[in-house]
């Protein structure tokens, strides 16, 4: 009954080569060999081999749902912190609302928090979000929580089954996104409680069995399960 | 302090904290010890207590420092006020800012700058404690936070330094050492590929002598290497381990 | 400058209406506090304090010197701290600012004007030779709370210190003459029976370095020290030891110095909001009890 965690690898680990294998995301190639160019977990998918990272700051990808913080409002558009290294720039014409000259503040704020998605990465990394989207809007109330984006998948679960098991026993509403934030909404008890789920989900997501050890934890605090 | 009252090393190759002649001082290294920087790492080497942190990758401000094609990167060498026996007045002093300059060109080469273009990953180095070789521990200290802080990197940088005392090629110089002997020789290395990224060198070395020197503190490095990495990958083992007891 | 969601702002202020904090904390409770003495060995005194996730380091530094102009019969205290960049994202390297100066400024009060450190006990002649002490506060990870962090930390520092008189003995640096000078100032036996020692003379010379390696160091002249507790307000709530975030959103803090008797020796208040006179009440009885917690894990730690 071996727990085993996941194979970590770190910068400059051998993985492969390229003879017989691909270089896939988070790997470099160096005279026929393939190398780890980042702490993370090795992944291989069919020959191709993949560096899921552990650690690092949120790496946009278009289509992306994120959990924006607005930093600042220009005249036309608003500056918006997303976890990722350059912040993103949200267009007044990519919002649903219809916005005079200038008064991008009476909208959105510094300080407002949004559920956006990723519309476009530049070759520069410039970003651009949008709000665009009937699933998309400004957050009220609630609670923001940060955790690093990598470990997202792992808080989501295979086909969402994590996320639904902390929704179902603290009957909070959550939503989580690509970039690592994470909104909660319910009461204090419910909110406190999927914060401990979290933590656990990240301290422990190399290893196995994880889903099984947070129902656990969600059993001993919960409320009535729905 | 007379210099003949001091033998730095003795007939049986012993020097004055006991290590031989290619011996490194104690190294303890632990990653992941800060919560707000996004990489960070704690290193004992000797008497050297070393913290350094990684903010990174963010974008790089003002606008006109940006490189529009590659991240730069901004090492920042402290030490300080109570690290030394003569108090420090805090602030960069010339032989911080040259420091921080040498580290910064070395951490550049392994880091895949062109990932992040506009960008900058500063690396903040503070010496609590200090006891010779402070630029090498700095940078090795670095190069552990750099993981931590997931910065794509073609290999882990590290330094370690050789030197002359007393006419013998010794490794990694202590105190008084580093003050009454003959030449120091810092350097740091890409362990993967023998690349050197950091090299100063101070005193008098025959060419003969530099060549003992350097071989001898790349086989530092590479030892040091193996103790960075160790530190990386305890964080996750004892992860498992706690995880095997439930 | 890291922003803070004003959602969660919105949130730790409902909570405070529940008598609740984000990390479950009561409002006059402490995050867990370590205090660890004599890390730096090339310090006279040094203490690394953490108070939750915050950490810092104090270090204390001393040499010999002239007294400032205007007290003569004083050894001198000066305090700094660094906000180095390693803390947190928003800290930029450059010459202190305000907040640095502050935090150093206040520190440096708690420890001169409540005489924890009889700075008249550190003189050797009036007007020409006193000791001088540095008090050195170097930030590692900020996360609320600094001046509590601070001030316990200058104190383990200074009460685990020992004064370098070996290290500065010898030709250029202090004399005999100067020993005596200070054991007749102080009348603190432990300096006359250093240099009463046989070889005394020939240790100050430059010779028989050996012979004084164990010789029991001599500690700064120090009374009961008084424990720094400072509280926040969020809307009408006072809560004690504020975390970043709960710092982000006061609108004014009070710190309360108190003393083992349960007097009151030192205060300030920051910020631009205001307290009532039953909140400052409020304040000054939890600072007593935290403080007496604090206390008494800091004589645990130096021994006391």
């Amino acid at each position: 009954m071996a727990n085993e965690a996941r194979k970590i690898v770190i910068p400059s680990q051998m993985l492969g080569e390229t003879k017989t294998m691909k270089a896939g995301r988070g790997t470099f190639v160096d005279q026929g060999k393939i190398y780890a160019e980042r702490l993370g977990i090795l992944s291989i998918q069919g020959n191709v081999i993949h560096v899921l990272p552990l650690k690092g700051r949120y790496d946009p990808v278009v289509g992306d749902f994120v959990i924006g913080v607005v930093e600042e409002a220009a005249t036309s558009n608003w500056m918006v912190d997303i976890n990722a290294p350059y912040p993103a720039l949200l267009h007044v014409n990519e919002v649903p609302w219809e916005i005079d000259f200038a008064d991008t503040e009476k909208y959105l704020n510094t300080g407002d928090a949004i559920l956006a998605k990723v519309l476009s990465v530049d070759e520069s990394k410039k970003l651009q979000i949008t709000l665009n989207d009937r699933n998309l809007f400004k957050i009220k109330g609630g609670h923001i929580i940060e955790v690093e984006s990598s470990v997202v998948p792992r808080i989501i679960g295979k086909k969402g089954s994590m996320i639904a098991l902390i929704k179902k026993y603290t009957r909070c509403r959550i939503f989580v996104g690509q970039n690592g934030r994470i909104w909660i909404d319910g009461d204090a008890e419910g909110i406190a409680l999927v914060q401990q789920a979290i933590t656990k989900i990240e301290n422990e997501a190399v290893t196995f069995g994880l889903t099984d050890r947070i129902e656990e934890l969600l059993k001993k605090d919960a409320k009535d399960v729905r | 302090m007379m210099k003949s009252d001091i033998k730095l090393i003795n007939s049986e190759g012993k020097r004055l904290d006991g290590r031989g002649p290619e011996d490194l001082r104690k190294i303890k290294i632990e990653s992941g010890v800060l919560h707000r920087a996004d990489g960070s790492c704690y290193l004992e080497w000797g008497g050297n207590k070393i913290y350094a942190a990684v903010y990174g990758p963010r974008e790089a401000v003002p606008r006109h420092c940006q490189n529009p094609l590659r991240a730069i990167v901004q090492a920042r060498y402290n030490m300080a006020a109570f690290s030394v026996e003569d108090r420090k007045r805090p602030g960069p002093d010339r032989r911080s800012v040259e420091i921080s300059k040498v580290i910064s060109e070395a951490l550049e080469r392994v880091i895949l700058t062109e990932q992040f273009p506009r960008a900058t990953v500063d690396v903040n180095i503070e010496v609590l404690a200090a006891e010779a070789g402070t630029r090498c521990a700095g940078l090795t200290a670095a190069g552990v936070a750099l993981v931590d802080a997931g910065i794509p990197m073609r290999d882990i940088p590290v330094a370690c330094a050789a030197g002359k005392i007393e006419d013998q090629i010794v490794l990694d110089l202590g105190k008084l050492e580093d003050n009454l002997g003959q030449a120091d020789l810092p350097i740091a290395i890409s362990p993967r590929t023998g690349e050197v990224l950091l090299l100063q060198m101070d005193g008098h070395l025959t060419h003969d002598e530099f060549n003992k020197a350097f071989d001898l503190a790349v086989r530092g490095c590479h030892i040091v290497s193996d103790v960075q990495k160790q530190a990386i990958m305890h964080k996750y083992q004892s992860v498992v381990a706690a995880e095997v007891q439930e | 400058m890291t922003i803070t969601p004003a959602i969660k702002k919105d949130y730790i202020t409902k909570l405070a209406e529940q008598g609740k904090r984000v990390d479950g904390r009561t409002f006059d409770q402490y995050r867990p506090i370590e205090i660890e003495t004599g890390i730096v060995k090339q310090a006279e005194g040094s203490a690394r304090v953490k108070i939750g996730n915050t950490q810092l380091v104090v270090g204390i530094k001393m040499g010999v010197g002239e007294p400032f102009p205007d007290t003569p019969d004083c050894g001198v205290l000066s305090t700094a701290a660094e906000f180095v960049p390693l803390a947190s994202p928003d800290f930029e390297s450059g010459p202190p600012r305000e907040d640095a100066i502050e935090l150093a400024r206040v520190v440096d009060r708690g420890v001169r004007e409540s005489e924890v450190v009889d700075i008249k006990k550190l003189v050797m002649t009036q007007g020409e030779k006193v000791w001088l002490v540095f008090i050195d506060i170097h930030i590692l990870d900020y996360d609320g709370n600094l001046f509590d962090a601070a001030s316990l930390g200058a104190l383990a520092a200074l009460m685990t210190t020992k004064i370098p008189i070996l290290r500065l003995l010898g030709p250029g640096g202090l004399e005999k003459s100067d020993l005596e000078a200070w054991f007749n100032t102080t009348k603190i036996q432990d300096i006359y029976d250093l240099y009463s020692m046989p070889g005394f003379d020939e240790y100050v010379a430059g010779n028989n370095k050996e012979l004084f390696k164990d010789v029991k160091p001599i500690a700064l002249p120090m009374t009961e020290p008084p424990i720094s507790c400072t509280a926040i307000k969020i809307n009408d709530y006072v809560m004690f030891d504020a975390s970043l975030d709960e710092e982000t959103i006061a609108d004014v803090r009070l710190t309360v110095a108190t003393d083992h008797k349960g007097d009151l020796r030192a205060m300030q208040k920051g910020l631009s909001g205001s307290f009532s006179k039953e909140e400052i009440q409020k304040v000054i009885n939890g600072a007593l009890v935290n403080g007496q917690e604090i206390r008494k894990q800091l004589y645990a730690k130096i021994g006391k």
